[in-house]
Order: structure tokens, then sequence, then C-alpha cells
């Protein structure tokens, strides 16, 4: 299978302290990808470096076959890589319609538009309002972002980014903190989306990660140690080690 | 298509006219007739409502501090004392030099203060207006420094409606200045862009993940705002064929940032209404006793920013929604 997103070589170095460390990544077109490793690894590290939101020390992020290492974040959405972040980062005042219209205006070009009002810009919101209903946030479409419940905020979230339509999407821990419940509509959401959209999902939860990826790799403070199917990964004894040993009982 | 069980009809009512703001609109022509002693003010009024709907663009919809502002009203100012002294005084040509040359001044220090955050641009602004200030003290031969430029001579509006004595001609050239450039505001900030720009107030750092380009976005409005400042130091010039190195001063920037935080920043209405507060209450609180009315201005500011964030549109919101509630 051909890479749709690759790394070379990725460095980044935090003053002395090395967050990543010679990373070489890649990952299929249309794959179910997963990386794991304890808490800082380095994985929302490689997600900034890969989005644009930091700039490596060294080494290249390749998008299909184009190095876009020195890209600005937005050009490189515009290409089709797009991620959610780990910690919310919402338009708190916007109505969640507004948000989420504003996203699909990006995308379309509409965000130079200064003279139609949104109303006007028709498809945009209708594929807003279309997008809202499946991910059931319909009946909040016109509250406040601010005023809704962590977990539909958490949808939001992930609503921002697939008004962007990825052909990449990286997903940051998506249902961090979000309750057992709600996690798993929030999944199976994920789940949902057509393998157009190829996926790395960072994610603590194993149970969720074997159910859901394909592939795993795994970091370890800043390095790649492994990348494999999951059954492999699974009786792998480094990953077992410093990641596995309390979530998988074996 | 949209789902069946969304209502559009509040994304619609955003952008519509509503009756209340029909109502507002009819002020200037009513105050025109009601108080004829008062266009002086009234001019001042609407010139100034000009000037804070420019900060009220980059701060209240963009989020972009700004301790500067002056100096775009100033480089306007200038720009039409400069062509009305000079013989080139039609005031619409005045109007379109001032956009010119404040936009212009506006798009290129845009770049520097658009680097920083708030601190940064704060001082930013404030620094490129203290030179500005400066340069136009020093050059006295061409600003006239504090004795202004002499001999600034306006030709007829369109050639036909020249400026008279009483005032007139200049009262409702500002407020038809005024409205047609509210007009513009209004359809901008409810526009994409607009939405746009709210979403880098709110969270910049989200942008650019949804594929915004915010540096862009900022540059564009920072001239924009730069040109509508020109225009209100313009107006200044053009109505009272006068312009000292006091159009630059700190103490503009100052005020219009008060004024916004009192009418409400974020909102074209608030910007609008904050000035006509304060330059009402400024005329006659005043000369009563100078030292209350900074007092008395100081405690209002106090308050409304510990208390009502919104300042007076979000007082006037918010009793409007509690009368609606008990209204069955
Ligand atoms: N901007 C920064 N400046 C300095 N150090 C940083 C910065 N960002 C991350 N780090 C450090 O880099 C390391 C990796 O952080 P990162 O957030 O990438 O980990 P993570 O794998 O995402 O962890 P978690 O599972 O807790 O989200 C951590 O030690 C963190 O403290
Ligand atoms: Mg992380």
């Amino acid at each position: 299978m051909t890479a749709v997103l690759e790394t070379r070589g990725l460095v980044k170095q935090f003053g002395g302290f090395i967050a990543t460390s010679d990373v070489s990544l890649s990952v299929a077109a249309g794959a179910r990808h997963a990386l794991i490793g304890p808490n800082g690894a380095g994985k929302t590290t490689l997600i900034n470096l890969l989005t644009g939101f930091l700039e490596p020390n060294a080494g290249a992020v390749i998008l299909k076959g184009e190095d876009v290492t020195h890209l600005a974040q937005h050009q490189r959405v515009k290409r089709g890589l797009v991620r959610t972040f780990q910690i919310n980062r919402l338009f708190a005042d916007m109505t969640v319609l507004e948000s989420v219209t504003l996203s699909v205006c990006e995308r379309l070009g509409y965000g130079w538009n200064w003279w139609r009002p949104l109303a006007a810009h028709g498809a945009a919101v209708d594929e807003a309002a279309e997008l809202l209903g499946t991910l059931r946030l319909l009946d909040v479409a016109h509250e406040k972002t601010r005023n809704l419940a962590y977990g539909r905020q958490r949808m939001i979230e992930i609503a921002l980014a697939l008004a962007a339509k990825p052909q990449v999407l990286l997903l940051d821990e998506p249902a961090a903190g979000v309750p057992t419940g709600e996690s798993r509509e929030l999944f199976d959401t994920i789940a949902r989306l057509p393998r157009e959209v190829t996926i790395l999902l960072i994610e603590h939860d194993m149970e969720l990660v074997f159910r859901f990826a394909e592939r795993i790799t795994v970091l370890v403070g800043g390095a790649l140690l492994t990348e494999d199917v999951p059954e492999v990964i699974a009786k792998d004894k480094r990953v077992k080690e410093v990641y596995l040993g309390e979530a998988l009982h074996d | 298509m949209t789902p069946a069980a969304l209502d559009l009809s509040p994304l619609r009512r955003a952008a519509a006219w509503h009756p209340a703001e029909f109502a507002f609109w009819l002020l200037p022509p009513a105050a025109y007739f009601l108080f004829p002693d008062y266009l002086a003010l009234l001019s001042q009024i609407a010139i100034t409502a000009l000037f804070v709907l420019s900060l009220d663009l980059i701060l209240g919809y963009a989020g972009i501090v700004s301790l500067g502002q002056a100096a775009f009203f100033g480089l306007g100012a200038y720009a039409a004392g400069m062509l009305g002294k000079y013989g080139w005084g039609d005031p619409l040509l005045g109007l379109a030099a001032a956009a010119g040359v404040a936009g212009l001044i506006g798009f290129v220090t845009s770049f520097l203060v658009l680097r920083g955050a708030d601190l940064t641009r704060l001082m930013v602004t404030l620094g490129v207006s203290m030179m500005l200030f400066e340069a136009a003290n020093k050059m006295t031969d061409i600003t006239g420094g504090v004795d202004g430029l002499q001999g600034i001579e306006m030709k007829p509006i369109f050639g036909a409606f020249s400026f008279d004595l009483y005032g007139k001609t200049a009262y409702w050239y500002t407020v038809i200045v005024l409205f047609l450039l509210f007009l513009l505001a209004r359809r901008l900030v409810n526009s994409p862009f607009g939405l746009s720009l709210r979403g880098i107030k709110q969270n910049v750092l989200r942008m650019p993940a949804i594929g915004a380009p915010v540096h862009g976005r900022l540059v564009t409005i920072y001239t924009l705002a730069a040109a509508y400042a020109g225009i209100a130091g313009a107006l200044l010039t053009q109505t009272t064929q006068f312009a000292s190195v006091d159009v630059l001063a700190f103490n503009r920037s100052a005020e219009i940032l008060l004024i916004l935080v009192l009418g409400g920043s974020g909102s074209l209405y608030g910007a609008l209404i904050g000035t006509v507060f304060f330059m009402v209450a400024h005329h006659f609180l005043s000369d009563i006793n100078p030292q209350y009315w900074q007092f008395w201005l100081g405690a209002t500011l106090v308050l409304i920013v510990l208390f009502a964030r919104d300042g007076i549109m979000g007082l006037g919101r918010a009793a409007v929604a509690r009368l609606g509630r008990k209204a069955p």
C-alpha cells in the first residue's frame, strides 16, 4: 500500500530535551493506524510536527509525496491533513452551527467573502447542518459551544475537523475525559468514517485501540519502539514492559 | 440538503435588520431638527463614532488590542488638510486620500503589530503612534505643529453643497459618511470573513487547523480599520477646516478604547451608542466640573469591566431578554 503520510528522521528538541528522536513513520492510504505510548512519549509533539504547529529541528514530513515540512498549518489543511486536539480548542462564544459552518466555509474558500451574509452561503450552512446531523449535534445547533456538556464539546472538536474534509485525519485522544457511554458513541462515529479518510489515532484505552487499529506504532521517550499489526504488538515483550503491563492482563 | 429538523432562522435573523436598528438610524435626522444649536457637537459625535467603529473592527471582532489608532486618524486628518491647503479641497477626494494614506501605513505597520501577543501589540501600536506624533511635532513647516495647518479651504461636496457657518452641511456629510461606512462594516461582520475574524478572536490557535490563513485575515482587517480611522480624521479636518498635531495625540487612542469598552466591544452598535453616551456626558459634565467628570468616568469604567463586560450594549440586551421572559 502507498504511504499517504510519511516522516523521515524527524527530530524535535525543547531546549536540551529531545521530545521527538529520529522518527520515521509511514501511514498507508486508508489506514486505521494507532499511535500509542506512555504519557510524555511525544505523541502530541509528533502530531504538532506533522501538522506544522511546530517546526522540526531536523527531518521531513511528506504528505501524498510532497514535502510539506515548511508549509504553514493552513496550507497542510488545504492539502487534506487535518487534526483534532487533545485539549479542546473550540469557539466558545459561537453556536455549534456557526463553528462548523466556519470550518466548512474555510474549506470551500468562502473565508475571504466579506459581502454576502453567512446565511446566504446556503451550500456551506447545509453541509454543516448535515454534518451536525451525522454527529447527533442537531439539537444543540443553535446553542453556544461554551454552554454544552463536555462530551458534546468533544464531538464538536471532531466536527470541526471533519468539516475540513480530511484525507488524513489525526485524532489526538478524541475521547479523553469523556464518560464511557459517550466515548463509545464517539468511537462508533470514528469507525463509520469512509475508507478514503486515512486515520492516525492516539488513544490510551487499549481495548479501543485493539478494536480499531489495523496497525500500531509504539512511541517511547520520543523514539519509535516498534510498529506492527495488533496481534504482534500484543505479544511484544518490550511493549508490555513500557506500556501495556497494566493495560493488558495477560 | 439541510436536515428537516434544523431551523435555520436564527442564522438568517443574525444578518437581517432589526426594527430597533431602523429606529436607531432615525435618531441622526431627528437630532438635526431637535437640536439645531448643537450641530457642531453632533458632527463630532458622528466623527468619533466612526473612529470608535474602526477600533471595534480590530479589537471587538478580531481581538487585536491597540493603543495607537490615533496614528491613522491623524494621518487621515493631515492628508485631507494638505490637499485642502494646496487647492485640492474636494471633500470626497480628501476622504479617498485619507483612506489611502492611512490604509497604506496600516498595511505596512500591520506586519509589526501582528507579530506578537497582546502586550506586544499594545506597545507597538503605541510606539508607532508616538513616533508619528513626534515627527509631526518636529516638522512644523509641513504640519504647522501645535498651531496647526493654516489656510485649509474646502470645496463644495459634489460641487454643490458648500460647508456653511452653521455646520448644517458638515453634519449631514459626517452622518452620511458614517452611515455608509457602518453599512459596509455591518456587511463585513455578518459575512464568512467576519465569522473568521470572530474565530480568530475566540481561538486563534484553532483557526489554522481548520485551514484559515490567520495572518492574511488580520492584515486585511487591520488595514481596513486604519482606512476607517483615516476617514474619520479627514472628516474632522474638513468640517473644522483645521488640523494640528493634536489629531495624532495618544489621548485620542485611549479615549476611543474607553468609549468602546463602555459601549460594548464586538458590537457595531456598542461602538455607536458608547460614543453618544460618552460625548454627550463629556460635553455637559466636564463643563460643570472637570474633576468630577474624570472621577465618575473612571468609576463607570471600573464598574463596566468588572460587572458588565459587554458594556451598555450588553446591559441593554440583558434588559430586553428579561422583559421578553416576563412577557407571556
Ligand atoms: N512546548 C513544549 N516545551 C517544552 N517541552 C514540551 C513542549 N511540548 C511538549 N513537551 C515535552 O515533551 C514531552 C512529550 O510531550 P507530548 O505532549 O508530546 O507527550 P504525549 O505522548 O502526547 O503525552 P500524553 O499521553 O500525556 O498526552 C513531554 O515531556 C513534554 O513535557
Ligand atoms: Mg498528548
